[in-house]
C-alpha cells in the first residue's frame, strides 16, 4: 500500500511469487540489489537485534574507556585469552571495528529507509485524501445507515462531523457508477513522529561522535587551600578529544578552600558510611571577582563553559624534612590513595634533593588507629580522629635523574636499600601529628605537620551535550506520536436506493496498529446521525 | 522507632507473601477448571462434529466470548477469589514497602531488597491496573507466581538492614529513574506473559499442545499479540526514558552521561531487543511466534539485568547493599 516503505513491511503488498526468475544485474543493478536488501524492514530487523548480542561481551569483559585497571588486572590473570580478546578489540568493544561497522550498517539502513518515506509522507501532506473506494462492505467499522435528509445535507454534515475531529476531507462527486462521498484521514502526525524518532536517533549518533571530538576531561587533586588553574600543564591527566585546541580551555582557577565530609554516626548497621561531601570553593574567571560556590556530589560546578565534578577525597599528610642542621628540605602535602571505606590510605613519598641520599618511602594513614590481634594497624573510621602515618624508609636511586617521567604513586624498589622497615634494623617510621623523629644513619628529621584532606576533581567540556538532550527529547516525544497517534482513513458514501432515497455508508481504515478503529467508525456513525436528526428538526 | 517500623514491614510483606500463594492456587485452580469445563462447555459442538469429521475439527468452532460459558459476567467464583486474595496482598505488599520508605526516611528502593520489593509491588499492580482495560486475570498464575518467588528471593537472600543514602545516590533522579525502570518491567513483564500464552495457544491452534484445554477458554494468538504489543509498546517507551533519565543522572553524579558501565550496556541491549520486538512486528514474516519469542527474550534480559548484572557484574551501578 504505501510505496515508500520496504518491501516486506507487513503493510507493503505481497510480492507476486512467479517462481525463481534471476535477470542478469550489471554492475547499477547489483548496486541497486544491495540497497534494497539494505534498506529492507529483515536486514533493519537482523542488525538491531546483532547490535543486542554484541553489546554483550563488553559487559563481561573489562573495557579500557570505564575500567582500565581492569583491563590490566584481567591481562594479568589471563594473559593467553586476552590476547586473543586483544585481537578481537574486545577490551574496547564499543569503539572496535566490528561494533562500529553494525551500527554505521545499521544506521545507513535507517537512512536510506527515511529519505523516501520522508519524500512520500511530504508529498502525502500535501495531496488531498484518497479517492474513496467502490466498495465499503470489507472495510472495518462497516455500517449502512437509512436518512431522511438529503445527499447534500448529509455530506455537508458528515464533513463537518469528520473535520472536527482532526480529519482531512475531500468530498468526492458522483461520476457515472461511483455515488457522492466523503473521503477522510487523519493521524498524519503518527509518520511525522516516526520520521522524527528516526531522524532524531540519527542526530544523536552523529552529534555524540563528531560533537563528543571538541570536547575534554580532565582528572587533577587538589589538597585543601590549594587552587587548580585551567590550564594543560596543570592537570594530573587530561584525555582531549579528537577535534581539541589548547585554546578551547577557559582560564579559570578553583580553590578549595574547605572539605567537610559527614559520616553516619546514629544508625549502627551504617556507622562510619559517608553520608554527605561538600566542597567549599573560591573561583575564579580571569578579570572578574573570586566568587564563593559549594561544590557537591551529583551537583557539579558550572564555570567557564566546562563542569567541575567531585569524584573521591582523601588525606594528603603534610610531612616536613630537615637536614641534618635543621634546615627545610621538604615540606608539602602528598595525597595518600584511599584503599577502603575506612580510608586506610597509601602513598609514596620521594625526595630526590637536599639530604645526603637520596629518599623514598612508602606510608600508609590510618585516620582512626585501631590495632589487630595480629598486631598490625588498621583504621576503624573514616575521619580523622586518632591519625597515626607510618613509614617504610629506603635510600638509593629513584631512578629519577634520566629525566624520565615516572608515576608519582609507586616506588622502584630495583635500586633501593631499606633503612627503616620490616627488612632493616630500624623499625617502621610511625608518626602522630606534631610528632618530629630523627631518621637513622643520621640523614636528618622528619614531623608529620599536619592532615588536610584533598579532593580529587573532574574537569568536562562537551560542547554537544545539549545537542545530544536535544535530540534524545525528540526520540522520545517521536516515539510517543509514532505509538499512540492513529493514522486512519474513514469514508462516508451517499448511496441512492432503488426506492428513490438515500443510505449512508460508513467504514475505516487503519493504516500502521489501529485497535480503536472500529470504535472510532461506530462513534462517527452515531455523531454523523445526531447532527443529522439536529438539522431536520 | 526505625526497627520497629522495619519489623512492621517486614511483617506486612510475609503476610503479602502467604496471601499471593493462596491466589496463586486459586488461580491455579482457575486453570484447572478451565481444562476440566472446558470441553464440556463446548460438549454440544464437539458431539457434532466428531460425528462428521475427526474430534479436532471441533477446536476450530472456538467460542468467540473471552469469557468462559456458564460463568456469570465477572467470571466463575475461584477467578474472583484469587483476583480478590491478589488484591489485598499487594495492598500488604504496598504497605510494606511504604513502612519500608518510612523508617529509611527515603524512597524504598535504595538496594536489592528494596528494589525487588517496590519493583514486584509495581509489577503486580501494573496487572491490576490492566484488569479495568482488558480482562487479563488468567496471567494471574504467572504474576502471583513472579512475586512470590521474587519477595522470597528478596527476603531470604537480598535482606539488607535500613542504612542511609551514599552521596552519589542522593538525587531526585533517584526517585524518577528507578521508578520509571520498575513500572516498564511491569509492563514488560506482562507483556512476557501474554506471548508466552500467546505461543501455547497458537501450537493448539495448529492442532498441537492437546492437552492444554484451557487455551480454549483464553483470547485467540492474534488477539493476544495484539493485547501484548500495546502493553509492551507502553513499556519501550517507559524503558526508553529510564534511559534517557539514567544518562542525564549519570552527567550529573558521574560526569558523562554514557559511558558503556556494565548496567548502561544492558540497559541498551534491552532497549535494543525491543525495538527489534517493534520492528518485527512490521515484518513480514516476523509477525506471530516469532515476535512473541522476541519479547519473552527481553523479558529474560531484563531479569538478567536485575539480578545477575546488578549482583555478579562489576561496574558503577553497585548498589545491591551486598
Amino acid at each position: 500500500m504505501d510505496s515508500s516503505r520496504p518491501s516486506d513491511h507487513f503493510d507493503s503488498e505481497q510480492p507476486e511469487s512467479k517462481g525463481i526468475t534471476q535477470p542478469k544485474l550489471g554492475f547499477v543493478g547489483y548496486a541497486r540489489f544491495f540497497w534494497r536488501q539494505l534498506t529492507s524492514m529483515r536486514t533493519a530487523l537482523f542488525l538491531l537485534l546483532l547490535l543486542a548480542i554484541a553489546a554483550i561481551p563488553g559487559s563481561l569483559v573489562p573495557q579500557v574507556s570505564s575500567d582500565p585497571n581492569g583491563v590490566i588486572q584481567y591481562k594479568i590473570n589471563n594473559p593467553g585469552l586476552s590476547k586473543v580478546l586483544e585481537f578481537f578489540q574486545v577490551f574496547t568493544t564499543y569503539s572496535s571495528v566490528w561494533f562500529s561497522a553494525i551500527y554505521l550498517l545499521l544506521f545507513i539502513s535507517l537512512i536510506g529507509c527515511v529519505i523516501p518515506r520522508t519524500k512520500h509522507h511530504l508529498l502525502a501532506l500535501l495531496a488531498k485524501p484518497p479517492k474513496t473506494p467502490a466498495r465499503l462492505e470489507r472495510l472495518v467499522g462497516f455500517s449502512s445507515e437509512g436518512t431522511e435528509a438529503d445527499a447534500a445535507t448529509a455530506l455537508e454534515t458528515a464533513r463537518a462531523v469528520l473535520r472536527k475531529q482532526g480529519y482531512r476531507t475531500e468530498v468526492y462527486a458522483s461520476t457515472g457508477m461511483t455515488p457522492d462521498s466523503v473521503s477522510a484521514e487523519r493521524g498524519y502526525l503518527r509518520e511525522t513522529g516516526n520520521l522524527v524518532f528516526h531522524t532524531a536517533l540519527i542526530g544523536v549518533l552523529v552529534t555524540v561522535g563528531i560533537g563528543g571530538g571538541f570536547g575534554y576531561t580532565g582528572q587533577k587533586v587538589v589538597v585543601e587551600g590549594k587552587a587548580f588553574a585551567n590550564v594543560l600543564g596543570n592537570y594530573d591527566s587530561f584525555n582531549p578529544g579528537r577535534f581539541f585546541s589548547e585554546s578551547a580551555l577557559v582560564p579559570y582557577s578553583v580553590q578549595v578552600d574547605k572539605f567537610t565530609p559527614v559520616y553516619e554516626e546514629n544508625n549502627f548497621n551504617a556507622y562510619g558510611q559517608a553520608i554527605d561531601y561538600t566542597a567549599n570553593v573560591t573561583t575564579t574567571m580571569r578579570g572578574e571577582q573570586p566568587q564563593k560556590r559549594v561544590l557537591k556530589v551529583n551537583s557539579p560546578l558550572e564555570i567557564g563553559g566546562t563542569q567541575v565534578y567531585l569524584l573521591g577525597n582523601g588525606y594528603a599528610p603534610v610531612l616536613t624534612f630537615r637536614d641534618p642542621k635543621g634546615a627545610i628540605v621538604w615540606s608539602q602535602p602528598t595525597p595518600f590513595l584511599p584503599q577502603d571505606a575506612k580510608l586506610t590510605s597509601l602513598g609514596v613519598i620521594k625526595i630526590p634533593d637536599g639530604l645526603s641520599q637520596q629518599l623514598g618511602m612508602i606510608g600508609f594513614l590510618y585516620p582512626t588507629t585501631d590495632q589487630l590481634a595480629s598486631g598490625a594497624l588498621a583504621s576503624s573510621h573514616p575521619d580523622l580522629r586518632a591519625p597515626t602515618v607510618t613509614l617504610e624508609m629506603y635510600t638509593g636511586d629513584l631512578g629519577l635523574n634520566d629525566g624520565i617521567a615516572r608515576n608519582a604513586y609507586t616506588l622502584n624498589l630495583t635500586h633501593l636499600t631499606q633503612i627503616a622497615g620490616r627488612k632493616s634494623a630500624a623499625p617502621t617510621i610511625k608518626l602522630t601529628i606534631g610528632d618530629r623523629v630523627e631518621l637513622p644513619n643520621g640523614i636528618g628529621s622528619i614531623e608529620l605537620t599536619a592532615i588536610p584532606r584533598f579532593v580529587s576533581l573532574d574537569v568536562h567540556r562537551d560542547p554537544s551535550q545539549a545537542w545530544v538532550l536535544v535530540f534524545a527529547i525528540l526520540v522520545l516525544a517521536g516515539l510517543l506520536t509514532s505509538l499512540f497517534i492513529p493514522r486512519r482513513r474513514v469514508w462516508v458514501k451517499v448511496v441512492s436506493t432503488t426506492s428513490g432515497g438515500i443510505r449512508l455508508e460508513y467504514a475505516g481504515l487503519a493504516r500502521g496498529e489501529d485497535p480503536g478503529l472500529e470504535a472510532a467508525v461506530a462513534d462517527i456513525v452515531q455523531k454523523h446521525a445526531q447532527q443529522l436528526s439536529l438539522r431536520l428538526k | 522507632m526505625i526497627a520497629t517500623l522495619v519489623s512492621y514491614s517486614l511483617l506486612s510483606v510475609y503476610s503479602a507473601m502467604a496471601i499471593y500463594t493462596l491466589a496463586f492456587i486459586m488461580f491455579t485452580i482457575d486453570l484447572a477448571r478451565r481444562s476440566a469445563s472446558a470441553p464440556v462447555a463446548l460438549g454440544a459442538v464437539v458431539g457434532s462434529a466428531v460425528t462428521v469429521g475427526r474430534g479436532s475439527t471441533a477446536l476450530l468452532e472456538r467460542l468467540t466470548t473471552d469469557a468462559p460459558v456458564g460463568a456469570t459476567p465477572k467470571g466463575p467464583r475461584q477467578l474472583r477469589i484469587a483476583m480478590a486474595l491478589t488484591v489485598i496482598a499487594w495492598l500488604l505488599h504496598v504497605a510494606g514497602a511504604v513502612l519500608r520508605g518510612v523508617a529509611a526516611g527515603r524512597v524504598p528502593w535504595a538496594n536489592m531488597f528494596e528494589f525487588t520489593l517496590t519493583a514486584t509491588a509495581i509489577v503486580v499492580g501494573v496487572f491490576l491496573a490492566v484488569q479495568f482495560w482488558q480482562d487479563l486475570r488468567f496471567l494471574g498464575v504467572f504474576i502471583t507466581g513472579f512475586a512470590l518467588i521474587a519477595l522470597g528471593i528478596a527476603t531470604t537472600n537480598f535482606y539488607v538492614d535500613v542504612i542511609p543514602l551514599p552521596p552519589a545516590l542522593q538525587s531526585g533522579w533517584l526517585v524518577i529513574h528507578v521508578f520509571v525502570a520498575s513500572l516498564g518491567t511491569g509492563f514488560f513483564a506482562i507483556g512476557a506473559a501474554i506471548s508466552i500464552v500467546q505461543l501455547l495457544q497458537t501450537r493448539r491452534e495448529a492442532g498441537q499442545a492437546k492437552r492444554l484445554k484451557f487455551l480454549d477458554t483464553l483470547p485467540s494468538a492474534e488477539r493476544l499479540e495484539v493485547l501484548a504489543f500495546r502493553i509492551i509498546v507502553i513499556g519501550f517507551v517507559l524503558w526508553t526514558f529510564t534511559l534517557m533519565a539514567g544518562a542525564i543522572w549519570a552527567e550529573r553524579a558521574w560526569g558523562r552521561y554514557w559511558g558503556w558501565d556494565t548496567k548502561e550496556v544492558w540497559t541498551f541491549i534491552i532497549w535494543t531487543i525491543f525495538a527489534g520486538y517493534i520492528h518485527a512486528r512490521a515484518t513480514r514474516g516476523w509477525r506471530g511466534s516469532r515476535s512473541a519469542v522476541l519479547a519473552i527474550i527481553g523479558f529474560t534480559a531484563v531479569m538478567f539485568n536485575f539480578t545477575i548484572v546488578n549482583l555478579f557484574f562489576k561496574g558503577l551501578h553497585a548498589y545491591s547493599g551486598l
